[in-house]
């Protein structure tokens, strides 16, 4: 029998036809990060509840490594996260899960509101899987702290804030690039196709092995699904400024702004 | 790729857009020419020009993001289209679109880099910003009554299309002095047929026993720094000489218009520079010429087949009648001339709309009108025809559910407001925000449902520009800047009694009124308006009269309007108020800031 690479192939996102086979082989775990009265009512199959905020209450490594091995997640286990928020808090659960050093995480290439549309089943049944041993090798390589950016943008790396355009141009870090997270998204899917997505990045000039910051306002969640966009066309050197504007805005750094104009009041809101 | 797929279940019968106005090529050589400029490869100058002939602005104080201006030939706009704005407008914009007075859908604040994606997503549903800036001709209008109006001859629409297509793209006018506008107008009463180059109005004459088509038109109107009220060339232009009439006017004006000096470079200035009649026998003359030399197969492609109207009325209940419907329907709902079928306007704040209001629209096309689609009107709104009269309750219903529900649209509280500070570089004020809140105080003094006012207009640019077209409103402010000792504060000049009907002429110049006091003066002039008038009349005759020195009582004359509205505008010290000396929408004192214009590319 032929050898398989033990290398896995990233996948940033899969689809409902490869999620759905993989719950059927029992292969995969699957994250619903919605609330807890959410996950109540109906979940995909076999999916375990982490409500984002429950996570973000403690993110540190070791309580997310202890909510991995809680769910059965082993070193070796698939995991796909999905949300009904456009992918942004799924894609913030699945980076702090590859920050831990899980190598294998995916979002669901849709929302569990477009699932359920699609008609396809669910569960009100709560699953619980036996612990699992889980290993944590960090990986500061996908991470940006405040201190970083600095150094990094002087070396190149293109800071980019996934907020809406009237919030960017209200205020921003200095020098970054505004791609609006809605700008990411397809009608039907959390993200465009990948051709769509290479072409705004090129229009945007952006070397396909440039450096890449995300953030946004405050906890890394429209950045999050920044970060999985850029992935997803095979950039490999992607940050997340994950603490994001809020964190810069405290420490009172130096903001940009686009002045002298009421753009606010074009906004039918 | 998925097999399993959202199945869209949208009916086949519903109407797409007849004509594509897009070209997919056009968005790739976009994307392609911003590289090479991001690169200097393309010098500022020449890419401003070829920006513009696509449709994009640069925006306020920059030039790295632009207003792509979507064109809507004859207003004519569909359900798939007004969804393709609302994803473009999230994706690439604000999260709101604006509908202007050309007609026009406007994105702003999208980065240049992403100019062509925009492009391209209109292009997909047959829609396009190619030269609607620029020295170009810009949207062909079409009144958004074409067609249901109780008071046409006949519909324009076709024509109005028609033209759109033999001009979009056109070699003969793709460098034109300055930019060229057409307007089609249902009746007297609707259009703006004489504040644009070129105006038509139907008209129907009967001659060798026969009864013909075409138009009364009228040339070299126009609104600006200095505006004019255009002539009417013949007594009748038929349908046969339509299109020949337009080249002529066309070539006349590119051959013979000023290049040179920015100031003066639309064509109703070689109108008034030549004079009327002059101008009038070169276009005549220049038309023979046309009409000899043009190949025979140079018409106009009218598609006149009928339309087949779908679904009948969706409301088999007897509906109740929700609060305010009554005070909406006569404000917003004027009946057609079918019997049994009304035509809806949606009013707007200064044109403004949310992308989830457009996906709203959309359904509305779909389910209410039984044309199936709708237009944006001329006064930053959007109207639904062909809505059956019993359908109205569930249609308002609808409406309020998604914050369109505001009356006021056929009204005076239907304030136009240009996008002044908010967008544009050569803005002196906030005209767009006071157009907002001019409206909200007129809605909140139940000001729409007052018969006397409901033929007057108030419409405000932020410029002595005119995209406001302040020049043929009944009271109409320019933006501007004033000072008192070292202070700046925003102030408006106020002009009174424009109209652009039959009679059309341009509001006299009245006083200065500072922005913080536009409201006040415009209470006022309704008030002493009130215990002055007669019998019968309105606003806009009482303001005529009183132009006309034929006042009664304590308002003889322009002047004593003047008078009585001093102590309104008396500019208070920075010390006693503060407020007064900052603009709407912002939070700091005022300071007149422009950018260069873009109109010279």
């Amino acid at each position: 029998m032929c050898c398989l690479s033990k290398e896995k192939i990233m996948r940033p996102t899969i689809d409902v036809d490869a999620l759905r086979s993989e719950i059927r082989d029992k292969s995969v775990r699957v994250l619903d990060i919605r609330k807890e009265e959410d996950y109540k009512q109906s979940h995909i199959p076999d999916a375990v509840n982490l409500p984002l905020a429950n996570l973000l209450a403690d993110d540190s490594p070791e309580k997310v490594l202890q909510y991995a091995q809680s769910f059965g997640i082993s070193d070796e286990t698939p995991v796909v996260v999905y949300d009904d928020t456009f992918g942004a808090l799924a894609s913030r659960v699945a980076w702090t899960l590859q920050y831990i050093g899980h190598e294998d995480v995916s979002l669901l290439d849709i929302t569990y509101g477009t699932w359920k549309k699609m008609g396809l089943e669910t569960s009100t049944e709560k699953t619980s899987f036996d612990k699992k041993n889980h290993s944590l090798k960090l990986r500061p390589e996908i991470l940006a702290t405040v201190d970083y950016l600095g150094p990094a943008k002087e070396k190149g790396a293109i800071l980019i804030d996934n907020r809406e355009r009237l919030n960017f141009l209200e205020n921003h870090i200095p020098g970054a690039m505004n791609i609006p997270y809605r700008m990411l998204a397809s009608p039907d899917n959390i993200l465009r196709p990948k051709e769509e997505l290479k072409r705004l990045i090129q229009n945007r000039n952006i070397a396909p092995d440039a450096e890449v910051i995300t953030y946004c306002g405050s906890v890394g969640t429209l950045s999050g699904l920044g970060y999985y966009a850029l992935k997803s066309i095979g950039m490999e050197n992607v940050k997340l400024y994950v603490r994001s504007f809020k964190e810069w805005k405290s420490l009172e750094k130096p903001i940009e702004r686009q002045n002298d104009a009421n753009y606010w009041d074009l906004s039918a809101e | 790729m998925s097999k399993t797929s959202l199945s869209q279940s949208k009916g086949d019968n519903l109407p797409r857009p007849k004509i594509n106005w897009g070209k997919l090529e056009e968005a790739e050589k976009f994307a392609e020419m911003v590289k090479l400029f991001r690169r200097g490869k393309i010098n500022r100058d020449d890419f401003r020009r070829f920006r513009l002939q696509h449709g994009a602005y640069g925006s306020r104080m920059t030039d790295d993001y632009s207003m792509v201006r979507v064109k809507v030939p004859a207003g004519e706009v569909y359900p798939e289209q007004l969804e393709r704005l609302a994803l473009l407008s999230e994706g690439f914009s604000i999260g709101s679109a604006h509908v202007s007075t050309r007609q026009n859908f406007q994105l702003h604040w999208i980065a240049l880099e992403d100019v062509s994606e925009v492009m391209r997503g209109l292009a997909e549903v047959g829609m396009t910003s190619r030269e609607a800036c620029g020295n170009s001709v810009r949207n062909v209008m079409c009144s958004p009554l074409a067609g249901v109006c109780t008071q046409e001859v006949f519909d324009p629409t076709p024509y109005a299309l028609a033209t759109a297509k033999f001009l979009l793209r056109n070699p003969m006018n793709q460098s034109l002095p300055r930019k060229f506008k057409l307007n089609f107008t249902c009746c007297e009463k609707h259009g703006m047929a004489r504040i644009v180059d070129i105006g038509l109005i139907p008209q129907k004459i009967d001659a060798d026993g026969k009864t013909h088509n075409g138009f009364k038109i009228f040339l070299g109107g126009g609104l600006g720094a200095q505006s004019f009220v255009g002539h009417q060339l013949e007594e009748f232009t038929s349908e046969e000489d339509l299109l020949y009439t337009i080249i002529a006017v066309i070539r006349v004006y590119d051959r013979m218009g000023n290049r040179e000096n920015m100031a003066r470079n639309r064509m109703r200035y070689l109108v008034n520079e030549l004079g009327w009649e002059k101008f009038q026998n070169i276009v005549l003359k220049e038309r023979a010429m046309v009409r000899v030399t043009q190949s025979i197969m140079v018409k106009l492609d009218l598609d006149k087949i009928p339309e087949v109207l779908g679904k009948m009325s969706i409301s088999s209940d007897t509906p109740t009648k929700p609060e305010g419907f009554s005070r909406w329907m006569k404000s917003n709902v004027i009946s057609q001339k079918q019997n049994g079928y009304s035509s809806v306007f949606l009013t707007l704040e200064s044109g403004d709309v949310t992308s989830n209001q457009l996906r709203t629209m959309a359904e509305i096309a779909r389910e209410f009108s039984a044309e199936g689609r709708a237009r944006t009107g001329f006064l930053q709104d959007m109207v639904f025809r062909w809505v059956k009269d019993e359908d109205l309750p569930k249609l308002y219903s609808k409406l309020l559910e998604v914050g369109l529900a505001n009356p006021g649209a056929l009204t005076m509280a239907s304030v136009i407001g240009c996008s002044g500070t908010t967008s544009c570089n050569l803005a002196l004020t906030n005209s767009h925000r006071i157009a907002k809140e001019i409206q909200r105080k007129f809605l909140e003094l139940k000001l729409d449902v007052d018969d006397d006012l409901r033929d007057a207009t108030i419409k405000i640019s932020g410029c002595p520009n005119s995209c406001g077209q302040h020049e043929i409103a009944t009271i109409g402010f320019f933006g501007g800047g004033g000072r008192m000792g070292k202070e700046m504060y925003p102030l408006y000049s106020m002009s009174l009694g424009g109209r652009s009907d039959e009679q059309a002429m341009l509001g006299l110049t009245c006083m200065k009124v500072p922005a913080k006091r536009v409201i006040p003066a415009i209470l006022k002039i309704i008030e002493i308006f009130k215990s002055d008038k007669k019998n019968g009349e309105t606003l806009d005759s009482w303001i005529h009269r009183v132009i006309d020195n034929d006042g009664s009582n304590g308002v003889k004359s322009f002047n004593d309007i003047k008078e009585i509205l001093k102590p309104v505008v008396v500019a208070p010290t920075i010390e006693q108020d503060k407020d007064f000396y900052v603009d709407y929408g912002n939070d700091v004192s005022y300071h007149a800031r422009t950018g260069k214009g873009e109109c010279a590319a």
